[in-house]
């Protein structure tokens, strides 16, 4: 015991660097395989990767997981999990489709799919808090099953299609730019994206309920014994997801002018997967939201560029697959030289 | 940490009257009282189970006591969380620690009262000011560390202890619990965070320190209070006592005189 703490003091100030580094690594190191993926793919797909058509597509491709990803981010920062958004996205698009054709104001339809998301995110937060659930895998995953099964029953398994074009605004519109052409424009869903990125890293970072959200994945005790109050941080992070998969349901309500119950099924593992690609650590405490937006990102151009080689889809599924193992793997790596033994 | 004006070194800050504690149908603490004085440092003994963690749960807030009350300079207060003994100045290091190892020291000293803007219902964290104070606060307790930016998880087992201690102590506490301070610690840290503990009951701070090891109690105590089955037992100033009476009390016996002890040198 007293050669372990000698040694510690010793390798204190290595360790700091250390960590600094690791640190570095953590928040920043993903970009670089999207950097090295992107140069990759521009080689082998000159033409046509860099081109703007491209460029745009790729973004309302990657629109949909962004926002799942980005409320399952704030959800396993606390050590939790979100299997529901998927069904809660489709409960949303389903919802909404069927107030814009009921003659509902525009604005109005607009706020469908956060408020229904965020209502059964509070549901979610509250199962675990109130009903002291173990996990949240099982709260999230009746809600899972709960949710589509209400998102059918509304719709009676019938898409709905014809959405208005005001409520498509935000999924489907662009922003030409003086320059580049005809395909160089801004998707208005970029920006939608941008934005809540920005928020989100902003609110992690500088308010104090971001910060109690990682406290409360570092060491929920810890966080009690302050003063936190951790069902409420818990309940707002379930809300948040389900916000996020709402405004999801609306991109993709834009992008594809109808709503049809079969949406989503399997998105929560993809959101899922790019958290974790991202860095972010599945028991909590951990990750960035720019690593997160990696994790998309790396999702995107390795179905984009496989798309572009004409490689099959199975393909793309499977070596998914195999980076989010690599992506893990590495990171347990990463912290074993990180951490002193 | 400041002491409040006028205020005599013998002038009660913390009583608890009766404190009885019911789990179900175990009764894990019966009529408890004790008190604490300004810049006093009152050592409470007991063997495992004895009800003493209990004791601190219920003074610190994390615990409603069955029955009894509690009076912070003679006023009855209730706690029906943690958050409200800290307001009241009591404060609490748990044995556990407490702190989160993913975030750095400054933030772990001020989690859950992190200095900043309120916004509608939400706090704009000053981190810059937040790390200032909490470098400020670690030099005024003469507490060394590499920087307020690292995390937690990357210090030593007494920097922790020392960053625990430097959280309860940076709102001005009047109480501050420590369970087992030094249980988890290198014996070369053992001391560092003794004299911690001199320090302050230098700035008034009253503490209450819980702890099975006899060095520490006859160094850094005043008094020294012994629970037996839920129960007070017996308490002595430190002056009027001697180890072996207290390891006595610890398992429950009383009349036990230094001539009778076991390690006594003739």
């Amino acid at each position: 015991m007293a050669d372990a703490s000698k040694s510690a003091t010793v390798a204190a100030p290595h360790e700091f660097q250390r960590s600094l580094r690791s640190r570095l690594l953590e928040d920043y190191g993903i970009l670089l395989v999207v950097v090295g993926m992107a140069v990759v793919l521009s080689i082998l797909q000159p033409d046509y990767f860099l081109s703007a058509q491209n460029l745009t597509n790729i973004v309302r491709q990657i629109g949909m997981n962004a926002l799942l990803a980005l409320g399952l981010y704030i959800v396993i920062v606390t050590a939790g999990i979100d299997l529901s958004v998927g069904s809660v996205m489709a409960l949303s698009i389903m919802l909404l489709a069927m107030a814009d054709k009921a003659g509902a104001p525009w604005p109005l339809v607009l706020l469908v799919g956060p408020f229904v998301g965020t209502l059964i995110g509070v549901i979610n937060g509250l199962g675990l808090t109130l009903l002291r659930l173990p996990h949240p895998f099982i709260m999230t995953l009746g809600t899972l099953n709960a949710v589509r099964g209400l998102c059918n029953l509304v719709s009676g398994g019938q898409p709905v299609s014809g959405i208005s074009d005001e409520v498509r605004f935000i999924g489907i519109a662009d922003i030409p730019l003086p320059f580049g052409g005809e395909f160089a424009v801004i998707p208005v869903s970029a920006i939608l994206l941008l934005v809540c990125y920005a928020g989100v890293a902003w609110f992690m970072k500088k308010v104090a309920l971001g910060r109690h959200i990682f406290a409360v994945g570092g060491n929920p005790q810890a966080a009690r014994v302050s003063g936190i109050n951790v069902n409420g941080v818990l309940v707002f992070v379930y809300a948040a997801s389900g916000f996020f998969a709402g405004l999801a349901a609306l991109l993709m309500a834009g992008r594809t002018g109808s709503g049809y119950p079969n949406l989503g099924i399997g998105a929560e593992l993809d959101a899922i997967a790019a958290v974790i690609i991202g860095g972010a650590s599945f028991f909590g405490g951990r990750g960035s939201v720019l690593g997160v937006f990696a994790g998309v990102l790396v999702m995107g151009l390795l179905r984009n560029g496989l798309n572009l080689m004409n490689i099959s889809a199975f393909w793309q599924q499977t070596l998914i697959g195999v980076i989010i193992i690599l992506a893990v793997w590495i990171d347990v790596l990463r912290r074993n030289s990180g951490t002193r033994t | 940490m400041q002491a409040s004006a006028g205020s005599g070194r013998d002038q009660i800050l913390l009583e608890a009257r009766g404190i009885t504690k019911y789990f179900g149908a175990v009764t894990a603490l019966e009529g408890v009282n004790l008190k604490l004085s300004r810049g006093e440092v009152l050592g409470v003994v007991g063997d495992n189970g004895a009800g003493k963690s209990t004791l601190m749960k219920v003074l610190s807030g994390l615990f409603r006591p069955s029955e009894g009350e509690i009076l912070i300079q003679g006023q009855p207060v209730q706690f029906n969380s943690p958050r409200d003994s800290h307001k009241a100045g009591i404060e609490m290091v748990y044995q556990d620690l407490a702190l989160a190892g993913n975030m750095p020291i400054f933030e772990n000293i001020y989690l859950g009262r992190e200095p900043g803007r309120r916004v509608g219902g939400l706090t704009i964290v000053n981190h810059a000011e937040s790390r200032k104070l909490a470098a400020e606060h670690l030099a005024r307790l003469q507490i060394h560390v590499k920087s307020v930016d690292q995390n937690v998880e990357d210090l030593s087992g007494g920097q922790r202890q020392a960053v625990a201690i430097a959280r309860a102590t940076a709102f001005d506490a009047k109480v501050v619990i420590m369970d087992e301070p030094t249980a988890a610690l290198a014996i070369k840290e053992v001391g560092k965070v003794l004299d911690l503990i001199k320090r302050l009951k230098d700035h008034g701070v009253g503490v209450i320190l819980i702890s099975h090891r006899m060095d520490d109690v006859f160094y850094v105590c005043d008094r020294v209070m012994a629970i037996f089955h839920g129960r007070n037992f017996a308490e002595a100033p430190l002056k009027d006592t001697n180890r072996n009476e207290v390891i006595g009390w610890i398992m429950g016996t009383k009349g036990h005189a230094a001539g009778l002890a076991h390690d006594k040198v003739h």
